[in-house]
């Protein structure tokens, strides 16, 4: 028995084709996190295509209308340069949805063709003259699809938006939150979390609402809800920052930028799942608020760890899959490891450079080895896990196949969930949302079980 | 009133109330949120069921991505379509170019998945950096021996049609490649159904019953070898005309292949596409046979429909599709429901077609081409329908508002083509329009207290 942990990085192969992608391109995750921020509409510079395929993406998970706006280029635009679609495309979203903020990401065609997207939007926000107060705010998110990956596209925007509105002021009590690709149940968690410390928050983006919304009586152009745009103007005097994901680089950090610009302290932290990476939020919370974390939550920890122990047995030596955006892996690899689960491979189509380092962050626990592959595809992820014994995948939908070839159960998590309901609503982080999946982890090993047994059986 | 974008005006019509001139085949408003896709897509789409063939998205990770095992489209045998391919590009090959990575990319995958053919599919950028697509296509052909197939489907080059179109330049590049013996008269292809829910099998068990030989199925459940000797059949059925009409009229022009356009949606358009094809061949026993089977399968399912027409009667629906020639279909199957349309779009649609339109829909029914969802959302409202038919993006907006739908979309899980499928179908409307959960909306909330009105 390997009583130590060690973790393996991939060699680096030599060029493959990518065969089931395990990530998306990044202009998806910058509409993603538009859609957040209180009145805006994300807006794509490119071909009609672009906008199309990524509303029905995001729509089979989210179930929710998902206006995206595109300039359609055509072929002369391609060739003279898409300004004119542009502009338009600009005026006629604006004449219709009256927009607060239009995020503009750009794809891979505009940047092929060198588009230079910051100065057309300067030049239409001056052209604008006397009608500017009435003009959207502009913001430009650099997301050429072939470089990064939807999470890299979801972390752009942010700092896009933060670095296009964010204003220096007298220092305030609030904190800003950047808690990253999480559901709308988690970021709905989160305020509840602030909100019992007596803490005021800037948690950007918020699609809570926007993106689950309820049933209504009449559509609503921008569904209600999202950060308001003086709450991101504010981000600049604000106490402090708390960004969640432990793989982001500095530049491509929305708290990096307020930090070098404004001098707001930037916490980073893991995704909070599991009890070691949620107590480290609670910490820097008790810390940033002076206040004790209060009951419910102690509570809620306590429980947690008392359905570990009622649980453990089941768990204990069980191997994993893991794979998604990098920060889900990382957090996904610390909530597993300790309870016992081997965390075998820990894979992502993210190439940040630093999950190996992150997940020897946080499964000093686990006692093993850990494969870690950046820049996986399903197939390498299939080729590496048929020689690994795994018990269960745990990842979004897109592990669906290989879980049926493997012939062991997938646990849903993350995004995009395209083949069950509920997608939004699932909780990871925190306390809470660790309990939530433990149970499921849990549960879907005594089921496979239960279901394996010849005879069955009424108690555990 | 619905309010319609400057420059979209005369892409509405209401029956009735002005003059018929609606415009089509336009390209979408920049900033109008069109419904449709691109060129790629309309590709894609087209060639996606033919399930022994490799299918290579040349370009960045996303055009592959969203279009893994995207569709129902069922296989029989090999499942090889339902994968996703990409040569992944990165900004280094934006700027060197792409052809090594293609190369490598079409060598690795042929040789792990054997193939019959490849379709390799340019994207956008691969336009611009100037990868000699065809060159390595052919390169590679004569080195492994199958037919590697260049499909120019940059999304900017034109709409989705064009797409389409050069889908359909590929496959005719893939007919009349190898002998055609085995093939005996009556016999067809079928054009343009796409097997979604396993309802291209519907369709052939009735040419087999009929005793038609089914030469090959472009592109629901479609093999390369049938396609490759698709010009042997002696006519060519066409639905989903506005994808396939130019494939069918190449193969005229060549081999002299006569076609049909039809439609597998609802009772009369089914039985009028047997009957068409038993008329082509003019032999009485052929027709005999078709009017057996047509009787047959009316006698097992009109009793079913009634109980369901008895229901929905006097309810009323919207439609937005792809391509318009469905809609015809949907009109009538509504009807033989009893429900009226008070909507009715495309993505597509032709002049010709929404003339056809205009002439099968009932007064005050708006037409619309090219829509959007606040267009389509502020048109439930104004019509107050209770039932929405589309896809996967209308469906949040029917939803959110609390109108009930149903996916005729290339995902469905529920064949809706056929006899059967028109039970499939009725059954679907019903589970929706008599669903109790509306009660618990907003909506249902204003039409009780008398804020909201049916039509």
């Amino acid at each position: 028995m390997n009583a130590t942990l060690t973790v393996i990085e991939g060699e680096k192969p030599a060029y493959v084709a990518t065969r089931n992608a395990c990530k998306l391109c990044s202009p998806l995750g910058a509409c993603l996190a538009i859609r957040g921020i209180e009145g805006a509409l994300p807006f794509l510079h490119g071909s009609q295509g672009c906008a199309t395929y990524m509303r029905r993406y995001l729509i089979s998970h989210f179930k929710e209308p998902m206006d995206i706006a595109a300039s359609n280029f055509s072929e002369t635009a391609t060739i003279f340069g898409g300004g004119d679609n542009l502009r338009t495309g600009l005026r006629n979203v604006t004449q219709q949805y009256h927009p607060s903020l239009i995020g503009v990401a750009t794809t891979c065609l505009c940047e092929t063709i060198g588009e230079d997207v910051a100065l057309l939007l300067r030049e239409y926000e001056e052209s604008s003259g006397d009608r500017r107060k009435d003009t959207p705010a502009l913001v430009h998110i650099s997301t050429p699809s072939y470089r990064g990956t939807h999470r890299d596209g979801f972390h752009a925007a942010v700092r896009a938006v933060v670095g296009g509105l964010a204003e220096d002021g007298a220092r305030a009590d609030h904190i800003n939150v950047f808690p990253g690709m999480i559901s709308p149940a988690d970021l709905r968690y989160l305020k509840e979390i602030f909100d019992d410390f007596g803490a005021a928050i800037v948690l950007l983006p918020d699609y809570s609402e926007t993106l689950d919304g309820p049933a209504a009586a009449h559509y609503q152009k921008i569904p209600a809800g999202g950060t308001s745009l003086a709450a991101i103007r504010s981000t600049g005097c604000a106490q402090a920052t708390l960004e969640l994901g432990r793989t982001i680089g500095a530049s491509a950090s929305a708290g990096a930028l307020l930090s070098e610009r404004f001098g707001v302290r930037c916490h980073r932290l893991g995704l909070p799942i599991g009890v070691r990476e949620t107590d480290r939020l609670f910490e820097v919370v008790e810390t940033l608020t002076g206040r004790a974390t209060p009951q419910r939550h102690q509570l809620e920890r306590g429980r947690l760890i008392d359905s570990y122990v009622d649980g453990h047995k089941y768990l204990f030596g069980k191997r994993a899959v893991v794979y998604g955006e990098e920060d889900l892996v990382v957090g996904l690899a610390a909530f597993l490891s300790e309870v016992g689960v081997v965390p075998v491979l820990c894979a992502s189509g993210g190439e940040s450079g630093a999950l190996a380092q992150s997940i020897r962050q946080v499964t000093q626990d686990c006692a093993g080895e850990v494969a870690v592959r950046e820049g996986a595809d399903f197939m390498s992820i299939a080729e590496v896990a048929a020689t690994l014994a795994p018990d269960f995948l745990i990842g979004n939908s897109k592990g669906q196949a290989l879980a049926r070839q493997l012939g062991i159960p997938l646990v849903r998590v993350g995004f995009p969930i395209h083949d069950r309901l509920g997608g939004p609503r699932i909780l990871h982080l925190g306390y809470r949302g660790t309990q939530q999946l433990f149970d499921r982890v849990v549960n879907t090993l005594i089921e496979r079980k239960q279901e394996a047994s010849p005879v069955g059986y009424s108690y555990m | 009133m619905t309010k319609i974008l400057e420059g979209r005006e005369r892409q509405v019509y209401r029956k009735g109330g002005e003059p018929y001139q609606l415009e089509c085949d336009k390209p979408s408003l920049a900033g109008s949120v069109s419904q449709r896709a691109c060129v790629f897509c309309g590709s894609r789409v087209v060639l996606y069921p033919i399930a022994d063939a490799l299918h290579l998205v040349h370009g960045p990770i996303g055009c592959a991505a969203y279009t893994w095992d995207i569709r129902g489209a069922l296989s029989s045998g090999p499942q090889l379509h339902r994968l996703s391919f990409s040569t992944d590009l990165r900004e280094m090959d934006v700027i060197q170019g792409g052809e090594k990575k293609l190369y490598a990319a079409l060598c690795q995958l042929i040789d792990a998945h054997q193939p019959k053919a490849a379709f390799v599919y340019a994207t956008c950028i691969v336009g611009i950096i100037g990868d000699d697509v065809d060159a390595v296509c052919k390169r590679i052909g004569q080195e492994k021996g199958i037919p590697v197939l260049p499909v120019h489907s940059e999304g900017f080059k034109g709409t989705k049609k064009d797409g389409y179109r050069a889908a359909c330049d590929a496959l005719f590049q893939l007919i009349g490649t190898v002998p055609t013996q085995g093939i005996t008269p009556p016999s067809l292809n079928i054009l343009g159904d796409f097997n979604l829910a396993g309802e291209i099998w519907i369709i052939r068990e009735y040419f087999r019953r009929m005793g038609v030989q089914v030469v090959s199925c472009i592109s629901g459940d479609g093999r390369v070898d049938d396609i490759r000797r698709a010009h042997g059949a002696a006519l060519n059925l066409v639905q989903c005309s506005g994808s396939m009409m130019h494939l069918a009229k190449r193969l005229k022009e060549t081999y002299g292949t006569p076609f049909l356009r039809v439609s597998y949606f609802g009772v009369e358009d089914m039985a009028q596409a047997l009957y068409d094809v038993a008329r082509f061949f003019n032999d009485p026993a052929l027709l005999e046979r078709t009017q057996a089977l047509v009787k047959a399968e009316l006698d097992a399912i009109l009793p079913q429909i009634e109980r369901y027409r008895q229901v929905l009667a006097g309810r009323s629906a919207a439609i937005y599709v792809g391509g318009a020639f469905k809609a015809f279909s949907l009109v009538r199957a509504l009807r033989l429901l009893g429900m009226r349309t008070l909507l009715v779009g495309s993505q597509t649609g032709t002049g010709e077609d929404y003339e056809q339109l205009r002439e099968l829909c009932d007064e005050g029914t708006i037409i619309v081409d090219d829509s959007n969802p606040l267009e389509l959302a502020s048109f439930l409202r104004e019509t107050q329908v209770d039932l929405f038919i589309g896809g996967v993006k209308e469906r949040p907006i029917a939803y959110k508002l609390g109108v009930g739908f149903c996916d005729h979309n290339h995902e469905r899980k529920e064949a809706l083509a056929g006899f059967a499928g028109m039970v499939n179908f009725a059954r679907e409307v019903h589970a929706t329009v008599m669903s109790p959960v509306w009660k618990l909306t907003p909506r249902y909330a204003r039409l009780r207290a008398g804020e909201e009105r049916l039509a």
